[in-house]
């Protein structure tokens, strides 16, 4: 049936996100460098090219199985402050799906709840210039979309656009949390390489999964 | 009558920095037994954490009576609360993460977990540790 993300879905969504961030991995490095401890590109792609690789190596049976498998490897391998929280969001999201294929309301109910450990591990608020910037508009465009009955495909492009447009929106923002807290007003006129890789684990799904 | 035996752990992002630190500390206790565990840096030598060592490294300081677990910057703290949802339920009820200072904190703990202390006295007397300085720097 359409519209049914099984663990190939989900999978190729993994493998399309470690494929752009390895794209992407030195314009995240440099963005991290301005307002960081210059590591995000690599950290993200060390852990990603993990997760891609235990995949391949432990093809695991279901969803649940699948996320939980990428987010312990991130959490074990990226390193940097991203390890626990893409871990945590991978973890939490595996914790709202079952062995079963996930329909479009129960995958966005997953990402709510991968959002939702994201808040809890990092503490952060919108407007902290992290990730979140980009994660909740993306969450919340993703159920809008869902609620007025658009398809998974549409509801994806959505929640693409929402994470680049908080993307985006971090660069005049002042840091709260992490490394670049550190440079207070100096971490302004930046864009923030957390929401920065959040966009692109959002536009991983419209490629890997908007076609569904 | 077997002696409280609280273990500590040292998280950092940098493995020489852990070591650095346990071997100062370890000056405290010439011919005491005290596990000290580390779990610092990335599997490559890199500078990082990894929240399934640092859960390793509690499992491995805990022998019942408690652990009390020292970080360094930002991750590492993310990565220690990560690592105690992987400990089993008793373990983690065991476990504290103490907001002390790296080096002045762990110096501080380890005399007193030496001694035979409890957990929760070794995590005070680890928040003390930078008293000494602001003393003497007021």
């Amino acid at each position: 049936m359409a519209d049914q993300l099984d663990v190939a879905a989900l999978g190729a969504w993994v493998q399309e996100f470690a494929r752009s961030v390895a794209e992407h991995k030195d314009e995240l490095t440099t963005l991290d460098s301005a307002i960081g401890d210059a590591d995000h590109g690599a950290n993200m792609d060390r852990g990603m090219s993990a997760a891609v690789a235990a995949l391949a190596e432990k093809p695991p049976v279901d969803p649940a199985a699948l996320l939980k498998q990428v987010g312990m490897t991130l959490v074990s391998k990226v390193g940097g402050a991203s390890g626990p929280l893409y871990g945590t969001f991978f973890l939490r999201m595996a914790g709202a799906l079952g062995p079963d294929p996930a329909d479009p309301e129960t995958f966005a109910r997953a990402v709510r709840a991968g959002l939702e450990g994201v808040v809890a591990r990092g503490k952060a608020e919108p407007g902290d210039k992290t990730m979140l910037d980009a994660l909740v508009p993306a969450c919340d465009a993703l159920d809008a979309a869902l609620a007025d009955g658009r398809p998974l495909g549409d509801a994806l492009q959505a929640a693409a656009e929402a994470a680049r447009t908080g993307r985006d929106a971090t660069t005049p923002l002042v840091a709260r949390k992490g490394r670049a807290s550190y440079l207070g007003e100096r971490s302004a006129g930046h864009q923030d390489p957390g929401a920065t890789s959040t966009a692109l684990l959002f536009d991983a799904a419209v490629t890997a999964l908007g076609g569904r | 009558m077997t002696r409280v035996a609280v273990g500590l752990v040292v998280v950092s992002h940098s493995r020489a920095l852990a070591d650095a630190a346990v071997e100062l500390a370890r000056q405290m206790l010439p011919g005491r037994e005290l596990a000290i565990e580390v779990a610092a840096g990335t599997e490559d030598g890199g500078l990082g954490t990894d929240a399934a060592a640092i859960s390793a490294a509690i499992t491995a300081a805990d022998s019942g009576d408690g652990v009390v677990v020292f970080m360094d910057l930002g991750s590492a703290v993310m990565s220690a609360e990560t690592a105690l949802e992987f400990l089993d339920d008793d373990v983690r009820d065991r476990v504290l993460l103490s907001p002390a200072a790296l080096v002045e904190g762990l110096v501080g703990a380890t005399v007193v977990a030496a001694g035979g202390a409890s957990r929760d006295r070794v995590a005070a007397e680890a928040l003390l540790g930078l008293a000494p300085k602001q003393a003497h720097l007021a």
